[in-house]
């Protein structure tokens, strides 16, 4: 529906967005710290699952909300998105669902290896699993839907060309390079958590995860012209300051983890993460799927966005103290943050 | 299988298992608020213990209600994109406003779980006041977008005019969605004391009869008896707002084939839509016009109103209603067998923990709640076939034309069935222990958790040594 006055779908579009963010940085560490968990290897392989246990534990179901949110978002204001992906990416998104069930209910099941019993070991197993494969499926369904393989006529009739949105090298580079940076982030906070040992250990991973997000975009930036020549042309037209700023965050926050300056490598991870996104957001605008849904021609009626963003800020107003509540209570530079995994029990 | 019936299965499937956790998420901070605010009003650390034990349970199924409902949210897109497409919008407001509701759930979940520690005691008892009346919040609002199924106000607007559509009337002001949110948000807290207390009867009759449990039990009974008498009055207003907004779902409830003065209210039976007969019902005459009108000599709308291909499937709505129906009707029943053999024995020094014919009947009554609530939603959304907005669009056109379904189907049923096991297996495991550090004062059965001692040498203890059966097995 293209209504004079673009200002509504602009801002609910830029809402949406936010939400993104917000799930990337924090639900997209916690899918860090399963595959971090998956990878847990040498003689502290089990403190390291029960210091990702403990950072998750408190904040994870808070995370994950933003996912709902931008998604209850997108079908409220941009119904013919939603309806769209929704068809096609079908078996995409059923294996994200599946990838996000089992990754929560894994977290809940498992318990530390020394207490674990019956199935409780095949579910440590597939916690860091799903963690792994889910936000691959995400980071690969970015690039789909700028890849212009996903073609939606007037009457709404959806053609995926599966090949080119779904396994081209492009997006299956990108769904690697999602994995890297979440893994990336992960180490950096694991690395503000922890003390000692421990804290080395994710100081190494952070540099491992660092290097492969380096050698993920420098093969997929050549790569970029030929597959998505939309979003390049205009990443490189309008947002090559934004590519830059990337890439040198992306140097800083590996040197300040190198220098264990964690607290400020956390800072500058989260600014990488968020540069990245926006220069996509950039490039991809005003289309949600390329090349024939935009946020305009995708948007809802005027009076459901004004309610969009009325409700948002007021809802705001409640979210933001409590969220700050939650994170003041249980993150911070604390070694001991939260209660042993495994055990909610109160002690004296 | 063809895709829509797969499609519609899938559905039904992930709503039926999101509401088990959905009705705990809502009953269990209740619960677990009155046990806390008892220990902080008397001290006694087996309040505190059976508050934590309540917690761990609540951990693990509200991370399944997330999970499912995510799901669910995705499902919506996925199995039904041309209805999302015209009700995204207009449900969406719903959905924001119990994403808001969600938030404050699981920050203050967050909180409340992990915080023992953090917070002084009544800060974290307070913290868990947001859970409660977040995720009662969160189910009235999502039970809006449903009402509008039901009931489409202004959809009119919305399809020629939109840009006069108002998104608040249009749900909020929709008469189905007050009498709807009230009738399934008092079923959820009926459901989950129900099921509490069968775990407690159930631990009593293999010995476990220490006070903790005794108060454990009347707890969950306060809280299911108040929902169970609520829920005959708050169901007799849906039904009267169906009699009078989907004749259509009354008739095949009620198996009403013909429109008739004066009809019958049918107990029972199994209606065969071919020859419009009802077999094996009992009829009681005039009743069923007088429960829907007021006059046993109304006329009641049969399903004769409307062309064959508009019934939904009569024999599926009839049963699934009177199953509701009688299990409220015994949850009263039990409620006040219980309620009568508590008071007969107060003061007596007895204890209603030792009545095995109560303590049977509550375990067998356990799950009549969780029963009558998924017979009730099945009422609901089967009754409103075949539409799946009523009036508007078929659920025929709204199906995805994505292929696959069939697969999907059957994938997402398995992993529901696994997760099913895995938790009633460790749900099993979760055991009341004492809180370390946290003395108990001196008296019978004091806050060590294990069973009574006379009882327990006389039953229960030797099978428990393993650690794996009955509530205090595990940690
Ligand atoms: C503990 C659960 C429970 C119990 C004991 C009852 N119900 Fe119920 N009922 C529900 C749980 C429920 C529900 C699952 O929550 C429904 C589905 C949709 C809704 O709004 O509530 C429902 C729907 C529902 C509807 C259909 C509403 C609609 O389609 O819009 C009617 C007419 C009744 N109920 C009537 C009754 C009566 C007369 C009961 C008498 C004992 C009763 N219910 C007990
Ligand atoms: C409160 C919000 C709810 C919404 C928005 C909703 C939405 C839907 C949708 C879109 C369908 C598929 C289309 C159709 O078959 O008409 C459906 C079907 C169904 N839903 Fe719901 N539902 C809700 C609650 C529930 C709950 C809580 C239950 C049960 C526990 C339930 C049980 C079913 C069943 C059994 C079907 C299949 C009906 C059939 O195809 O015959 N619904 N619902
Ligand atoms: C009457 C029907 C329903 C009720 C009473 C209900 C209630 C609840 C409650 C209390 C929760 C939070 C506790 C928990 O996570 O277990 C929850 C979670 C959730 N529900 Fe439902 N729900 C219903 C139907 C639906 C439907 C139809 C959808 C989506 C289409 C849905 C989507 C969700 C989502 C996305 C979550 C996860 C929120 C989180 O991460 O905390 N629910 N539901």
């Amino acid at each position: 529906m293209v209504t004079g006055d673009p200002l509504p779908e602009t801002v609910v579009a830029v809402v949406l967005m936010l939400a993104l963010t917000a799930y990337a940085i924090l639900g997209g560490a916690d899918f860090g710290g399963g595959v971090w968990d998956l990878l847990a290897r040498g003689p502290r392989a089990e403190a390291q699952r029960q210091a990702i246990a403990r950072a998750m534990g408190p904040v994870w179901e808070a995370n994950h909300v933003w996912l709902i949110f931008a998604l209850v978002l997108l079908f409220t204001a941009f119904p013919r998105a939603y309806s769209a992906l929704g068809v096609a990416l079908f078996v995409p998104f059923h294996l994200v669902l599946a990838g996000i069930v089992l990754r929560g209910a894994a977290f809940v099941f498992r318990a530390p290896a020394a207490t674990a019993a019956g199935p409780q070991r095949a579910w440590a197993s597939v916690f860091g699993a799903a963690s792994t494969i889910t936000p691959f499926l995400l980071g690969a369904t970015l690039a789909a839907v700028s890849s212009g393989g996903i073609r939606v006529a007037a009457d709404g009739t959806v053609t995926t060309n599966a090949v080119h949105a779904w396994f081209s090298p492009f997006s299956l580079l990108v769904g690697a390079l999602a994995v890297a940076l979440f893994a990336y982030l992960a180490a950096v906070y694991l690395a503000v958590e922890t003390r000692g040992a421990l804290q080395e250990d994710f100081r190494r991973r952070a540099l491992g995860a660092g290097i492969a997000v380096a050698v993920l975009a420098a093969v997929l930036l050549p790569l970029a012209p030929r597959t998505a020549p939309h979003l390049w042309e205009l990443v490189s037209e309008r947002g090559r300051w934004l590519v830059a700023t990337g890439a040198g965050l992306a140097l800083l926050s590996g040197w300040l983890v190198w220098r264990r300056h964690f607290l400020l490598a956390r800072v500058a991870a989260v600014a990488e993460v968020v540069v990245l996104l926006w220069g996509w957001a950039l490039g991809q605008w005003p289309y949600l799927i390329y090349p024939d849904v935009t946020v305009f021609n995708a948007a809802a009626p005027d009076p459901i966005l004004r309610f969009a963003l009325w409700a948002t800020p007021v809802g705001l107003l409640i979210l933001i103290p409590s969220l700050w509540l939650l994170f003041a209570v249980f993150k911070g530079e604390n070694p001991q943050a939260g209660e042993p995994p495994g055990s909610l029990d109160p002690k004296p | 299988m063809d895709a829509l019936l797969a499609a519609r299965l899938q559905m039904a499937i992930s709503l039926g298992f999101h509401m088990i956790f959905a009705s705990l998420a809502l009953g269990m901070p209740v619960l677990m608020l009155m046990a806390e605010g008892l220990y902080l009003r008397r001290g006694d650390p087996r309040y505190l213990e059976l508050a934590r034990t309540w917690a761990k349970v609540t951990a693990i199924t509200f991370a399944i209600g997330a999970v499912s409902g995510t799901a669910l949210s995705f499902e919506l897109g996925l199995l039904w994109p041309r209805f999302m497409e015209l009700a995204g919008p207009a449900t969406g407001p719903a959905f924001t406003l119990e994403g808001f509701a969600f938030f404050t759930e699981a920050i203050f979940l967050g909180l409340y779980l992990y915080g023992w520690n953090r917070l002084s005691p009544r800060a974290h008892w307070l913290a868990g006041i947001p859970v409660a009346l977040s995720s009662a919040a969160s189910s009235v609002m999502v039970v809006a977008s449903n009402a509008w199924m039901q009931n489409p106000v202004a959809v009119e607007t919305l399809l020629q005019d939109p840009q006069r559509f108002d998104p608040v009337a249009a749900l909020f002001g929709n008469p189905a969605w007050p009498v709807m949110a009230v009738h399934s948000t008092l079923a959820t807290y009926a459901a989950t004391g129900f099921m509490v207390a069968a775990v407690y009867a159930w631990a009593a009759l293999r010995g476990y009869r220490d006070p903790m449990r005794r108060s454990a039990l009347r707890m969950a009974m306060a809280l299911g008896t108040v929902a169970a008498i609520l829920m005959p009055i708050t169901g007799d207003a849906s039904a009267k707002f169906v009699a009078h907004n989907q004749p259509v779902k009354l008739a095949a409830m009620e198996a009403q084939f013909e429109t008739e003065a004066g009809a019958p209210l049918r107990i029972g039976g199994l209606p065969d839509p071919e020859t419009g007969r009802v077999a094996y019902a009992i009829e009681i005459p005039g009743m069923l016009s007088w429960l829907a009108y007021g006059d046993t000599g109304a006329v009641v709308e049969g399903l004769d109103r409307v062309p064959r291909e508009l019934w939904p499937n009569v024999p599926v709505t009839h049963i699934a209603f009177q199953v509701m129906v009688v299990a409220g009707v015994l949850m009263v029943l039990v409620s006040a067998w219980y309620w009568w053999v508590a008071w007969r024995r107060r003061g007596s020094g007895t204890d209603v923990l030792a009545d095995r014919r109560l303590m049977r009947g509550l375990v067998a009554a356990g799950p009549l709640g969780i029963i009558a609530l998924e017979a009730g939603w099945v009422v609901t959304e089967v009754g409103r076939q075949p539409w799946i907005i009523r009036g508007v669009m078929r659920t025929a056109e709204a199906v995805t034309p994505a292929p696959g379904v069939v697969t999907t189907f059957i994938a997402f049923t398995l992993l529901y069935v696994v997760l099913s096991a895995t938790l009633v297996w460790l749900l099993r495991r979760i055991g009341h222990g004492p809180v370390p550090g946290v003395t108990a004062p001196a008296g019978p059965g004091g806050g060590t958790g294990r069973p009574a001692a006379p009882a327990a040498s006389a039953r229960g203890v030797g099978e428990d040594a393993g650690g794996s059966t009955g509530l205090d097995g595990g940690r």
